[in-house]
């Protein structure tokens, strides 16, 4: 099942950060930097050539065997020769058993070495996906970078093991012909290229065409799947709006647009292809009339012109295929040049890896030191913030939406870096830690918790891979979810569906909040992670981690005030900014250095007014 | 692959070739035509070829003179056969494609019909991306066998020419020539029998890596929060490896089989010339003759190729036609009757009769649930989670129906309404907001013609008139896959939006604010308050503010209204409602 809404966004930004499939690496450099990233496509490639030329040259068999028959065979001196036939048959069915045989080799080499290239290639690029800073940031255009890892590969794969085999045969042959028909007679070599050379120069001209027009059903090819989506992803919408009908017109409209631009295309490939027949008949012809003239002359003898036009033949078949293959082509190195554009996308965060710091256990100290943060060529979204959380500490960071609460927690769990100043952990610069240690000890729970299409428990484990079966029951005990768990028909086995949508949004997050406390972080940061769930649940949780998290740090970003009211301190942002900091007893009644009203107390205005009723 | 599956899969590759040729009769003669043109003038090229050998090389060597006849004719032949074929490959390439493009459009409307009129509860029970690949790979995969096909009927056609023109030219060649043939066609039956498995594995290999992605990349946040990405690398690459050793063995049976498919007809001509020199020397044969049989082997042996595509595409096709046809197949069980509402100003009167509702692993969700709501009064269910309070919402609003009960809408029981009533009348603004790769305002109208001081007003009610303003084109700002990205919370308040400017008679908000700021929905729900009083109001809600909205309240546990009565009332006699919507002020005690 390939579900991919987006396959074709060129150049994927986000938020200010982007992608771009290369500045346009010429065909060359993309080759290069390809092979680069896959070595083992270019290793033993010469032998691969070798065996790929004596294959090609089997296909000289014939022509050379029509021609030696009807010369010496037929209309030699001494007449029909049988003799000389046989021996003849006998040498060149050696011959097209030798050539089978490196054939055989060459496509096996060509096979292995790009099926392992290219896995290669696309195990490197998942892994660096993970690392681009757009795949948390937007997620909008993940279809996109799945294709990188898929269908692109697929194409380049495809086109190396079955264009790649008739290209590199297609050259050879057109090649080996010119030499065996120069061997023969350069008049009328001349000739033939002459006949082929309109089809020569219109090549190019061609494959330009051709190439904007498949990017034409490319293109049309995402947005009929994202039409093809309304109708399953919106269902409820467009159910309860009954807007069948408009919908059915969009996707109708996609659909068509598709059918005409693939037609279209499918036009242009099919004259482009017949334009190498009429060549081949020109020189046909002109072959036979010029060689009866050279022939007139004695300049050559009339097996030989008939062989020249098997010889012909053997010129004719590879340029029609090499003229297919390099529009292939055309579409292999754009997906190349897309993934390599990938690859070559710098990570923003840079793991030390083993030579960075690993941070020893307990609960950890935070200090944000002069931190300014802006997506690039945007405006700064947190400014000149310096804060120190005490280790053991329970914050609380409250603030307006945009306010600056979110940047914070991912800079605080390394999901970014800052733009200036530095994030101590431990005091240590986060950006000396390595990622393995890191991780292990900052957890971050999102409000969106994501499940995988599995079971609830490989879910919850995905916090702690070796966690038993009793382990994940008694944390979920911890937590106070056993009545939650146990209410459930199938319990900890219940599948919970693609993206998890089996489960309520609610119960999503309890799975998060659970895997999160199976990790056994240091340091916990919570953004809006219970947002879905009920009230008293909700205080439940909020409760049980409280005792949980005694003696280790946790951050916690919410709009429910009750959160901050229990946390030892309160952050409030405005603008990019910290503008206040304490206790939710002080800072309830305190006003701003202006004498406005304070910012806290104006959310906590509103939260009342909400809740005394 | 059993052998009854073998021959399953090729009697039901020919039926699905029958359903597309049926379907499009006259642009399928028309390729087949191009195609049989092709192959009969490639024939031709072979006997333009012998001829002029005999009537104009040989002689012209012979007597060392020619005529400017004969050079002309070989001229006019050549390129006469060479136009005309060029014509050929046009009309059978196009030919196909338009009729493989025409099966794809014609299947991938029907099948987005079907999703437009099944019901939510089968959409419940089919993933999002086995629909989406139904409407995509799969009927893809269904046609994907009419490319080749006009190619394969043109080589049958080329072949019984070539055959009839062999046994025309020397019957001792042509048998020699005959042999070469069936053998080809073996081989090719034999290679595509034994590959054609594999291809299917590496098609399902490749949908598998590309599900593992998606996943991955869809988690992203999770992945990196918790460090896995070298699990979720090593779960890709095991994957990956797997693909690329079928694709290695899929290179071996091709390396295998290549050569034999080239060599055949190669020493099929060694074998005619050897028999040739016989024949000529006997006088039985010209050389013209030997030089167009073993032309003719050359040139028909490699189309023979494609009939071997066409039955390699077979497997594929079938498994998608099927799974295309499962969908098609489908009829809905949702009936409808032919019961209007009055477009009245006010709100709906809505009636819930003794509902129950049981999911398919025997869950019980709803368990003999019972209230009535009158026209523009305001009812907020109250619930824990997971208590059934979204599967009320989608009762209500008829996305799925219940094992028993009703639920009357003015008297009239939704399951007797005609289609498209409940929709005008009825509006459910759901939990996680769907928008349209649309503008805002396509959004917001959803294709109404409505005018745009009654979409602003709508936004405005929802508190959206903010950030839509500051779009770069405002109303006209292009929203989803290819547009802005808007947070959570943004989204919910053009979805709520949505209904507003719809302004329903009954409205029905499940949790519709959960990702708005406390102070935004504030305003947003004295928006409401002042704008709508007629309509009829159904609210899913966990906030006070939001409950505090309503004129009832059902308090809803385990599947059954526990209790129900004013906000007030609830507090003081149901100390489990009180637990649950005090908990932010009950809980925050003084430390």
């Amino acid at each position: 099942m390939t579900v991919n809404l987006s396959p074709e966004t060129e150049k994927i930004t986000a938020a200010g950060t982007s992608v771009d499939s290369g500045e346009e690496i010429s065909a060359r450099e993309t080759l290069r930097r390809g092979l680069a990233f896959s070595p083992e496509l270019s290793e033993g490639f010469g032998w691969t050539i070798l065996l790929a030329v004596i294959g090609t040259g089997g296909r000289l068999v014939v022509p050379i065997s029509v021609q030696q028959t009807l010369d010496k065979g037929i209309n030699g001196p001494n007449g029909v020769d049988l003799s000389f036939v046989t021996a003849m048959a006998i040498v060149a069915a050696f011959a097209i058993l030798a050539t089978g045989l490196s054939s055989y080799f060459m496509t096996v080499r060509l096979f292995t070495a790009s099926e392992r290239g290219l896995a290669t290639l696309r195990i490197k690029a998942f892994r660096h996906v993970h690392d681009l800073p757009l795949l948390t940031q937007n997620t909008e255009h993940r279809g996109a970078l799945v294709s990188r890892v898929t269908s692109d590969v697929d194409q380049v794969s495809q086109f190396l093991v079955f264009g790649g085999v008739f290209g590199i045969i297609s050259v050879g042959q057109v090649l080996l012909a010119t030499v065996v028909m120069l061997f023969y007679s350069w008049q009328l070599t001349i000739l033939v290229w002459v006949c082929f050379l309109p089809l020569f120069l219109s090549l190019n001209y061609f494959q330009r065409r051709l190439s904007a027009a498949y990017g034409v059903v490319r293109r049309s090819v995402g947005a009929m799947l994202s039409a093809i989506s309304e109708p399953v992803v919106g269902a409820v919408t467009v159910r309860t709006y009954a807007i069948e009908k408009r919908t059915q017109d969009r996707i109708d409209e996609a659909i068509l647009a598709n059918q005409l631009a693939s037609t279209k295309a499918q036009g242009l490939t099919a004259f482009s292809f017949s334009l190498g027949g009429v060549s081949a008949g020109l020189a046909n012809a002109g072959v036979l009339i010029l060689g009866i003239w050279l022939g007139l002359d004695g300049h050559i003898t009339s097996g030989e012109v008939i062989g020249f036009a098997f010889l012909v033949t053997l010129f004719v078949g590879p340029v029609q295929m090499g003229t297919q293959v390099l529009t292939d082509a055309q579409n292999a190195i754009a997906g190349w040049r897309r993934v390599i554009g990938i690859l070559e996308t710098p990570a923003d965060l840079d793991d030390p890896g083993p030579s960075g710091q690993s941070l020893p256990r307990g609960a950890m100290d935070v200090a944000f030191e002069d931190v300014s943060f802006g997506y690039p060529g945007g405006p700064l979204v947190l400014r000149e913030v310096t804060e120190h959380i005490e280790s053991g500490s329970r914050v609380a960071v409250v603030g307006e939406t945009g306010s600056g609460k979110t940047t914070f927690a991912k800079l605080l769990t390394r999901l970014m870096d800052p733009t200036s100043g530095a994030v101590l952990l431990d005091g240590v610069d986060i950006r000396q830690v390595e990622f393995a240690s890191l991780r292990r000890r900052v957890v971050l729970v999102p409000q969106e918790g994501f499940l995988f299409d599995s079971t609830l428990l490989d879910n919850v484990r995905y916090g702690d891979l070796d966690a038993s079966r009793e382990r994940v029951l008694a944390a979920a005990a911890e937590l106070g979810l056993g009545d939650w768990l146990g209410g459930l028909p199938r319990g900890l086995d219940t599948r919970v569906g693609q993206r998890g949508e089996a489960l309520s949004a609610g119960e999503r997050q309890l799975v998060a909040l659970l895997r999160a406390h199976l990790a056994d972080p240091d340091l916990l940061v919570l953004d809006e992670a219970t947002s879905a769930v009920d009230p008293a649940l909700e205080m439940r949780i909020g409760r049980a981690l409280e005792r949980l998290m005694s003696g280790r740090t946790s951050v916690t970003i919410a709009h429910r005030l009750s959160t901050a009211e229990n946390a030892d301190e309160v952050i409030v942002f405005s603008k990019g900014r910290v503008v206040q900091r304490g206790s939710h007893a002080d800072l309830v009644e305190q006003p701003m250095p202006d004498g406005e009203r304070g910012v806290y107390a104006l959310l906590h205005d509103s939260w009342v007014a909400q809740q005394s009723r | 692959m059993s052998r009854a599956e073998r021959a399953s899969t090729l009697l039901g590759g020919f039926r699905v070739l029958g359903v597309a040729i049926r379907h499009e009769p006259w642009i399928f003669a028309l390729s087949t035509l191009g195609s049989v043109l092709f192959g009969a003038l490639t024939v031709a090229d072979a006997w333009v070829l012998g001829w002029s050998t005999d009537h104009v090389v040989l002689p012209a060597f012979k007597s060392g003179a020619t005529t400017t006849g004969g050079l002309v004719a070989i001229l006019a032949l050549f390129l006469g056969v060479a136009i005309l074929r060029a014509v050929g490959i046009v009309a059978r390439r196009l030919g196909a494609g338009i009729m493989q493009y025409r099966m794809q459009a014609t299947y991938r409307r029907e099948v987005t019909r079907q999703y437009l009129t099944l019901p939510m509860s089968w959409h419940q029970r089919h993933p999002t991306g086995e629909l989406l690949s139904n409407a995509n790979s799969d009927v893809e995969a269904a046609w994907a066998p009419i490319a080749p096909l006009p190619m394969a009927v043109g080589t049958l056609a080329m072949m019984v020419i070539a055959i009839v023109q062999m046994l025309f030219t020397d019957l001792t060649m042509a048998a020699v020539g005959l042999l070469v043939f069936p053998l080809v066609m073996v081989v090719n039956v034999v290679f595509q029998r034994m590959s054609s498995p594999i291809f299917t594995r590496i098609q399902a290999l490749r949908a598998e890596l590309s599900e593992i992605a998606h996943e991955s990349f869809d988690g992203a946040m999770v992945v990196k929060t918790l460090g896995r990405e070298t699990e979720e690398t090593d779960r890709f690459a095991a994957k990956a490896r797997v693909l690329r050793d079928e694709g290695i063995r899929a290179g071996r049976i091709r390396a295998a089989f290549d050569p034999f498919l080239e060599s055949l007809p190669n020493l099929g001509v060694l074998a005619v010339l050897g028999v040739g020199v016989l024949r000529v020397r006997s006088g039985a044969a010209d050389p013209g003759d030997v030089v167009t049989v073993a032309y003719l082997l050359t040139i028909v042996a490699f189309p023979i190729r494609s009939i071997g595509w066409l039955l390699g595409e077979f497997p594929r096709s079938v498994v998608g036609f099927t799974r295309v046809s499962r969908v098609l197949d489908t009829v809905s069980d949702t009936t409808y009757g032919d019961a209007r509402l009055a477009r009245a100003p006010r709100g709906v009167a809505l009636e819930v009769d003794d509902l129950h509702y049981t999911y398919e692993e025997g869950q019980v969700l709803l368990d003999g649930v019972s209230f009535s709501v009158e026209p523009g009064r305001t009812v907020a269910v109250v619930g824990a989670t997971a208590s059934g309070k979204s599967t009320l919402t989608s009762l209500v609003t008829r996305l799925v129906d219940p094992q028993s009960g009703a639920i009357r809408v003015d008297g009239e029981d939704l399951r007797d309404l005609a289609p498209g009533q409940l929709a005008a009348n009825v509006s459910l603004v759901p939990q996680s907001a769907f928008l349209f790769d649309d503008s805002v305002r396509g959004n917001v109208t959803l294709g109404d013609d409505l005018p745009d001081d009654e979409v602003w007003e709508a936004l405005r009610t929802a508190q959206a008139d903010g950030f839509v303003a500051a779009l770069p084109h405002g109303l006209d700002s292009q929203l989803g896959e290819r547009g802005t990205t808007l947070s959570g919370g943004q989204r919910q308040r053009l979805s709520l939006a949505r209904a507003l400017v719809h302004a329903p008679r009954l409205l029905v908000l499940d949790d519709a604010t959960s990702a708005v700021d406390p102070e935004v929905e504030a305003r947003i729900l004295a928006a409401m308050r002042r704008r709508g009083g007629d309509s009829t109001l159904l609210v899913i809600a966990y906030r006070k503010a939001t409950i505090a909205l309503a004129d009832e309240v059902l308090f809803l546990d385990h599947g059954r209204i526990a209790d129900r009565g004013t906000h007030q009332e609830l507090l003081e006699r149901c100390p489990a409602y009180a637990h649950l919507v005090n908990a932010y002020e009950t809980e925050v005690a003084p430390q």
